[in-house]
């Protein structure tokens, strides 16, 4: 599935916030260079603040990097590209005076998908990630997870070849993470789609991912990437197997540090240290 | 908003049962404690001025240069509120600067500059409308501007990241996550409109339910001059329910 030609070229992206003296100047991403190959999905763990984000809205064109280059299939990001990128934010990004089915609709609307083609590309995506009887509900109706979903299939609706996902599960418990892990694997399996998918869970990166990008504390920079080798679907037992276990203490090793990093940065003891497996 | 539960109900029937208690009160100080006449009359007397009221109609011109100056006032003020609003909360630096200069004027009583309205716009319906529109422009204004300045950032990069226009962006975002607020603006200024108006009429006009009001006082004519109050009242309920109807079925977040 995993084709040698790049979707996403990343060429020396520096990112600040605010003017070098300001009190707000932030540091957010230093000469980061990074390729993603058709069809990949490539997982961005590190500390809190590391640029993880900031690197996602930099390909996505929502935000300009203050230096560097990004190529799209190919083509230089200088704004949004929605006919080739959809975004899957962290939590309560669907319209909440919208019901799911109209939210999905919306977004075809913006991409400039004809109204003939909404509804039936609509329901197909509400069904794929099994919300096809909550169509006509509003998203305060649905539990976090189900948002989710609906977030998701709104992302799928818009057919684009490339998928960026911030923190999409960051927002839910264990057990529901768990399960949307594994249906996102068999879905995106089936869809070809490249793939960059931010993520604070150590277990998630690995049972995802094709490759997992770690970041170092800020001014965050890729400090090393895994190639986790497993072929998708990954099955329920991959997370129980040996292979999991070996990879997962090894981005436990390369994080830990990092974290440190970040939470003396910080000056204080908040920032999240990596949760258990998924 | 029915009342769903008994103790909502219960609470209804309490409400009922006090306004009761005060037309018996009422009954009860005229007819027994010798209240005079000239200064309270009888419930009774007034509820049969308001039944000729009601039949002979004389109630109709003057309902309607109320109701007229009240839907003068509020389209004038809806469509320079919203404009304002909308364009004021476009602007960072703009909503720094009048958005407190806005709150602060909303703060004083506009009322006091009713004397300078009549010497502008005369006793007749112009000044009324007048004061009413500068009135309810300013809750308009202010919910116009904190109901755009507060759609959350997500919404607009989510949009954004999907292709919308700046179009789209208004009409399916920015309008939809700021009419919650706009509309209780809305409702504001739809009442504070009513007030002004009715309370003007009673200090310098030539005509309207606050003037009929203020004639029959002052020729003591008690009974008539409640049955007027009266039907204000109910006017004025009327018209809140209706206001407060459309502001309830317009809105998502409840």
């Amino acid at each position: 599935m995993v084709s040698q030609e790049v979707a996403i070229g990343v060429r020396g992206v520096s990112h600040q916030f605010g003017e070098m003296g300001e009190q707000r100047f932030v540091r957010a991403l230093l000469d980061t260079s990074l390729a993603v190959s058709r069809g990949e999905l490539l997982c961005l763990i590190g500390p809190s603040g590391c640029g993880k984000s900031t690197l996602l809205n930099v390909i996505g064109g929502l935000t300009q990097p203050s230096a560097g280059s990004v190529e799209v299939l190919g083509k230089p990001v200088r704004g949004p590209s929605p006919h080739d990128i959809a975004f899957v934010f962290q939590e309560n990004a669907l319209f909440p005076w919208n019901t799911v089915i109209e939210n999905i609709e919306l977004g075809m609307t913006f991409q400039g998908v004809p109204k003939s083609q909404r509804a039936g590309r609509a329901k197909e995506a509400l069904a794929a990630v099994g919300l096809a009887e909550f169509a006509a509900h509003y998203p305060a109706q649905l539990s976090g997870g189900m948002r989710q979903r609906a977030a998701l299939a709104r992302a799928l609706s818009l057919e684009t070849p490339i998928l960026l996902m911030d923190e999409p599960f960051g927002a839910l418990d264990e057990q529901t993470r768990m399960i949307l892990g594994e249906d996102l694997s068999v879905l995106l399996a089936k869809s070809g789609k490249t793939i960059v998918f931010v993520t604070h869970s150590l277990g998630e990166a690995v049972f995802l991912a094709d490759r997992v990008a770690v970041f170092s504390a800020r001014p965050g920079t890729i400090k090393e990437i895994i190639a986790v080798d497993e072929p998708h679907p990954r099955r329920p037992d991959f997370v129980t197997s040996e292979k999991f276990a070996v990879l997962r203490n090894r981005l436990y090793g390369l994080l830990h540090d990092e974290i440190r990093k970040a939470v003396l940065q910080a000056g204080a003891a908040s920032a999240p240290v990596p949760s258990g497996p998924l | 908003m029915a009342p769903r539960t008994r103790d909502a109900w219960l609470s209804r029937l309490v409400q009922v049962a006090f306004l009761a208690g005060v037309i018996l009160l009422w009954y009860v100080a005229t007819t027994r404690w010798g209240v005079n006449r000239l200064l309270l009359p009888n419930p009774v007397a007034v509820f049969g001025d308001l039944v000729e009221i009601l039949r002979t109609g004389a109630y109709v011109d003057d309902l309607m240069t109320t109701l007229g100056e009240l839907a003068a006032a509020f389209s004038i003020a809806v469509a320079g509120g919203l404009t304002t609003g909308y364009l004021i909360s476009r602007s960072a630096y703009l909503t720094k600067v009048f958005e407190p200069l806005f709150a602060g004027i909303y703060a004083i009583p506009i009322i006091l500059f009713l004397p300078l309205f009549v010497l502008f716009f005369g006793l007749g319906p112009a000044s009324k409308i007048a004061i009413g529109a500068t009135i309810s422009f300013f809750p308009i204004t202010l919910s116009t501007i904190a109901g755009f300045s507060g759609v959350d950032r997500l919404y607009v990069t989510a949009a954004r990241s999907m292709g919308a226009s700046d179009a789209h962006l208004f009409r399916f975002v920015l309008l939809p996550a700021a009419l919650p607020v706009i509309l209780t603006g809305l409702r504001m200024g739809f009442t504070v409109a009513l007030l002004s108006i009715i309370g003007s009429e009673t200090l310098a006009s030539l005509g309207g339910l606050g003037h009929r009001i203020v004639t029959l006082a002052e020729s003591m004519e008690m009974a008539p001059m409640f049955a007027y109050i009266v039907f204000v009242i109910a006017i004025a309920s009327v018209l809140n329910a209706i206001v407060s109807t459309l502001e309830a079925r317009g809105r998502w977040d409840r």
